[in-house]
């Protein structure tokens, strides 16, 4: 049986007031990381692309214009919220929360930090280290697609109906692209455990980045999770979801004031977590150098220096993401199906199927030599017959038969 | 890598800003920008306006009022014998085509590079006499609802007409504006072009030459004729 907290030494002495008390503190700062996080990622990301399109950005707003944001949510929260009258009022008020809660509750499974101990109790930095792990995240992920998909249903309107219909085969497509990209790493690690993931990329010297790290042993995974990222979080250029030239404004056309902001909220939230996630799997999480003149158990090596290297390896990712936006076009529909379904899922499941001969191999004590060359040449071999099979354009399927 | 140039491109962009802080800071506008109005004064603070209402005249939009008076005896506003009591420009119609400037014999009206202000209600869009003269340092007046940076008003006085008073467009070489107050006075502009000039004739030094040349010879040829037709019978 899979432990329900597999790692998290806090539950280990049994449950009392002061372990209960961590719990609640960790849950009220991770909440509000995630939305301060929120906040300083928009500014930063419309810093970032206006710095790229020859702009300055917001500057009015607080220092370098960095309240924009919160600007925007308090003129946001005091705007008249409407609805359509062939609404369908419950599900149209309880779509936004549908959409903004697994957003919180995806960030619960990231690693932030070390491991500290407060009050006599040793805990992890993370909010939840669950037996499930990664798993979380999809869940977490399928569920915020109800949200989307709810708010174009309910809201009785033809766009944000083609929207959130499109919005559901976006995510379900990419959700097969990722779940499959990240058995690329499990494979490796050999449990979903994040916690237990980040501790087998922990820092050895400046070599662990290629030699621990996973994202060299998973670098076609890392690739195709990246890209599967993006389309997940609706993040450009896959926001088919919001494409304003055919559908308005996709699923959330019929929202104003608070609840169209947490649909915003939600989707920079989910743009963070897979970040987050991403570091988690692929580049060591917290994992990094202490400050080599303080003592090991130094507070600052042990609370800061993990925190730090997670929000900068976070924040790396964060800028690539809006790099992509400020580069890419959106993506026409069939383009992000085909890419989707004929390229992503082919190469993300031949992967796991190479890494898993790889690993097994190693575990069996076979030749490498033989058994990688084996694997990659049996992968080609099905990725030809698979592509084969598949249109290219201006084919129809009639004359493959 | 054709796919991914463009990443090549977006990021080459960083550092190079080309917006303008606007409001705190404003980009140089061409010399001939055309903005709001100003009604010159002389040096001895008479006012230039004679109250002709060319310019009412020759305004397409029909956006400027002018009343001409006489001048009092005791205290003469302008030079002449007349002088513009009321002078009101409404900005709401004004479409700043500079007709007026070019009509105005005496370079009373003339324009700033000021565009920026605005108004709460239409009484405030209408500028009298007020707003529109001049202070005593020949400065176009700085109401509190127009943002002056500086730059806007200094070549007022010596406007550089876009057709020289001759007629004629080819004016190079020559200056054709005055500059009584002591400043804005510009190098004359080169480059300009259109019918060649009579060889031996200065439009700028004899504003209207040739149409004076022109009825001249017609006189003489009436003279000439009712000479001659006086003459034949002698």
């Amino acid at each position: 049986m899979i432990p329900t907290f597999a790692a998290d030494p806090l539950f280990s002495d049994g449950i009392d007031t002061t372990v209960v008390l961590i719990v609640i503190v960790k849950t009220i700062v991770v909440f509000a990381i995630l939305l301060v996080a929120v906040m300083f990622y928009v500014w930063f990301m419309r810093k970032v692309i206006a710095d790229m399109q020859n702009r300055i950005g917001p500057q009015r707003a607080g220092p370098f214009g960095a309240f924009q944001t919160l600007a925007d949510g308090i003129k946001l929260f005091f705007k008249e919220q409407s609805s359509p009258t062939s609404a369908d009022p419950p599900v149209f008020r309880l779509a936004p929360y549908l959409a903004i809660i697994p957003a919180f509750l995806a960030f619960a499974i990231v690693p932030i930090g070390g491991l500290v101990t407060v009050a006599g109790h040793e805990t992890y930095l993370q909010l939840a280290d669950p037996g499930i792990g990664v798993l979380w995240l999809l869940m977490m992920s399928g569920i915020g697609l109800y949200g989307v998909m709810l708010a174009g249903w309910a809201s009785g309107s033809k766009y944000p109906l083609l929207g959130s219909v499109r919005a559901s085969a976006q995510l379900l497509s990419y959700e097969a692209a990722l779940g499959l990209a990240i058995v690329g790493v499990l494979v490796h690690s050999g449990t979903l455990s994040t916690r237990a993931i980040v501790n087998q990329q922990a820092w050895n010297g400046a070599g662990s980045v290629f030699s621990e790290w996973y994202w060299i042993p998973a670098i076609g995974a890392f690739v195709i999770f990246l890209i599967a990222a993006l389309a997940e979080t609706n993040h450009p250029p896959f926001d088919l979801v919001e494409a304003e030239q055919e559908l308005v404004g996709g699923f959330h056309t019929e929202y104003t004031g608070i609840r169209f902001a947490i649909f915003f909220l939600a989707e920079f939230m989910n743009l963070i977590t897979m970040s987050a996630i991403a570091v988690t799997l692929f580049l060591g999480g917290p994992s990094g150098p202490g400050l080599g003149f303080l003592a090991a158990d130094n507070w600052i090596n042990v609370w800061i220096m993990p925190v730090f290297w997670f929000t900068l390896k976070v924040l790396v990712l964060l800028y690539a993401t809006v790099w992509v936006r400020a580069t890419l076009p959106r993506m026409r529909y069939d383009q992000l199906m085909s890419l989707g379904w004929k390229y992503l899922i082919e190469l993300a499941f031949l992967w796991a199927m190479v890494s898993a001969v790889v690993v097994v191999g190693a575990d069996q004590g076979w030749n490498r030599w033989i058994t990688v060359p084996a694997a990659i040449i049996g992968a080609a071999l099905v990725l030809s017959v698979l592509w084969a099979c598949i249109p290219r354009r201006g084919e129809s399927v009639e004359e493959i038969r | 890598m054709g796919w991914f140039s463009g990443f090549r491109i977006s990021i080459g962009q960083v550092g190079k800003v080309l917006t303008t802080n606007y409001p705190e800071e404003k980009r140089p506008k061409p010399t001939r920008f055309h903005g709001r109005h100003v009604l010159n004064r002389y040096e001895d603070g008479m006012e230039k306006c004679i109250g002709c209402e060319l310019c009412a005249g020759v305004c397409p939009a029909r956006c400027i009022y002018v009343r001409g008076a006489d001048n009092p005896v005791d205290a003469p506003v302008s030079p002449g014998e007349r002088y513009g009591f009321v002078y009101e420009i409404n900005y709401l119609r004004c479409i700043h085509c500079d007709l007026c400037v070019e009509a105005c014999p005496t370079e009373a009206i003339t324009e700033t590079k000021l565009f920026e202000f605005s108004f709460t209600n239409r009484a405030d869009a209408i500028y009298t006499k007020a707003e529109l003269v001049v202070g005593d340092d020949g400065r176009a007046q700085r109401q509190p609802w127009e943002l002056w940076l500086g730059g806007e008003d200094d070549e007022t006085s010596a406007w550089m007409r876009a057709t020289a008073p001759s007629g004629q467009a080819a004016f190079e070489g020559r200056v054709g504006w005055s500059g009584e107050l002591g400043f804005g006075v510009r190098d004359p502009e080169a480059g300009q072009t259109g019918p060649p000039l009579q060889p031996g004739v200065n439009p700028a030094d004899h504003p209207h030459h040739q149409d004076l040349d022109h009825h001249h010879d017609d006189d003489h040829g009436a003279d000439a004729r009712g000479r001659g037709g006086e003459a034949a019978p002698h």
